[in-house]
């Protein structure tokens, strides 16, 4: 049990989680269970469901937005916490048990391996013998990023919309500074880029989503492939993609027309 | 340009310009919003009460029709004040985003220094929250408004 002497491990595995109290218990007592170096940090993404309590019970700290600001923003708070608290690896994890916390080691490993990775992604398409129960929609979607990212940052990204990642105090910096808002997965790799860091996808294995709502309805799917394909090609134009230090402030509470 | 639609248009101009002065007055606007809404009400009003400044503008926009370039500068103004309007909104979603994770994350801070190893007393739980406000500082907030 950390829970009594916090920080001291410099791993933490961050679970965004919106209405998932029906699966949030498992993801965590799971992620105790099998990368006992992580601390675990569940943020409560404006929940109705008690997902906090849950999260709670199982052992997790908990960070409880005020509102639901969405996948990005949850996210962030997690790169924040990460930074403030002195975290050297932050690994994140979806709260509706899509990821086997048993294959963090997968990427600790990745990461050890090759020191000048800033992060690994678990991608669901490396493995030959796993077949990713999706629509086919999602799946063409998810190629069609794939191979625009793959050309713009230059190396071969597969899974580019995975959330299954890990990161190093480099990579926990940039995005605590500055992360997408919604549908982050694609732009973060694009950021990732900007920002000269480097990063690596290993095989993992995704299972179906274990109770509540993805973020990306079929409904909202057309939406999201339009917003992410935007994202992709402002990127590709934007005179400054991501902010520096010093830097004018993104987020500046004077001056503006 | 008949005097009828003349007068309708510099009344509707006058009319918007002492609606956006009264809403300045009574701290409604900040001066900053206020100023795109004032430009927009001074220039309508002008090119309205000032036939030659209007004619003028419609010859040099190639308008028949005097009364079509009023319509046009408004729509311009429209078209701004949207624009305004849809960097101050996404500058407050940033702000806002910003301040529910500082908070969100001092809140945990608070309740892992207050009671360590134990989950979050009841008053931040939902339920409990919206059944039995906290003390403190919610109650100093009441008491303010009530003033």
């Amino acid at each position: 049990m950390s829970l009594g002497a916090p920080y001291s491990f410099s791993h933490l595995a961050v679970v965004p989680a919106y209405n998932e109290a029906a699966t949030i218990g498992g993801v965590v007592r799971t992620l105790r269970e099998h990368a006992p170096d992580f601390d675990v940090l569940v943020i409560d993404d404006g929940s109705t469901d008690g997902t906090q309590v849950v999260a709670e019970s199982a052992g997790a700290r908990v960070v409880r937005h005020p509102f639901n600001l969405g996948i990005g923003g949850a996210v962030q708070s997690g790169f924040s916490f990460a930074l403030e608290n002195g975290y050297d690896y932050m690994v994140q994890v979806d709260g509706d048990g899509q990821h086997d916390p048993g294959e963090i080691n997968r990427l600790s490993e990745a990461m050890d391996e090759d020191p000048r990775l800033d992060m690994v992604c678990g991608s669901r398409f490396l493995t030959k013998d796993y077949k990713y129960p999706s629509p086919i929609s999602r799946r063409t979607g998810i190629h069609v990023f794939a191979f625009l990212v793959s050309r713009i940052v230059g190396q071969q990204v597969s899974d580019p919309t995975s959330g299954f990642r890990l990161f190093n105090r480099r990579a926990i910096a940039v995005f605590a500074r500055d992360y997408p808002h919604d549908y982050p997965e694609v732009e973060a790799v694009l950021m990732l880029h900007y920002h000269r860091l480097r990063m690596r996808e290993v095989p993992v294995r995704m299972f179906v989503r274990g109770g509540g709502v993805s973020s990306i309805s079929s409904g909202k799917s057309v939406y999201y492939m339009i917003k992410v394909l935007l994202a992709i090609f402002v990127g590709l134009v934007r005179a400054r993609p991501v902010v520096e230090p010093g830097d004018e402030a993104p987020v500046a509470a004077a001056g503006g027309i | 340009m008949s005097l009828n639609f003349q007068l309708l248009a510099i009344a509707a101009s006058a009319g918007l310009l002492l609606v956006v002065l009264e809403l300045v007055r009574r701290r409604r606007f900040l001066e900053r919003y206020a100023l795109v809404w004032m430009g927009c009400a001074l220039a309508l009003l002008a090119l309205a009460a000032w036939r030659p400044g209007l004619e003028l503008v419609a010859a040099v926009l190639g308008i028949a029709y005097p009364p079509t370039a009023l319509f046009l500068v408004a729509g311009g103004f429209v078209g701004l004040l949207l624009l305004h309007f849809s960097i101050a909104v996404s500058r407050l979603t940033d702000q806002t985003k910003v301040l529910a994770q500082r908070l969100a994350l001092l809140e945990e801070r608070q309740r892992q220094s207050e009671a360590p190893g134990v989950p979050a007393p009841a008053a931040y739980r939902p339920q409990a929250a919206a059944a039995r406000p906290p003390g403190g500082e919610r109650d100093q907030v009441g008491r303010g408004r009530e003033r």
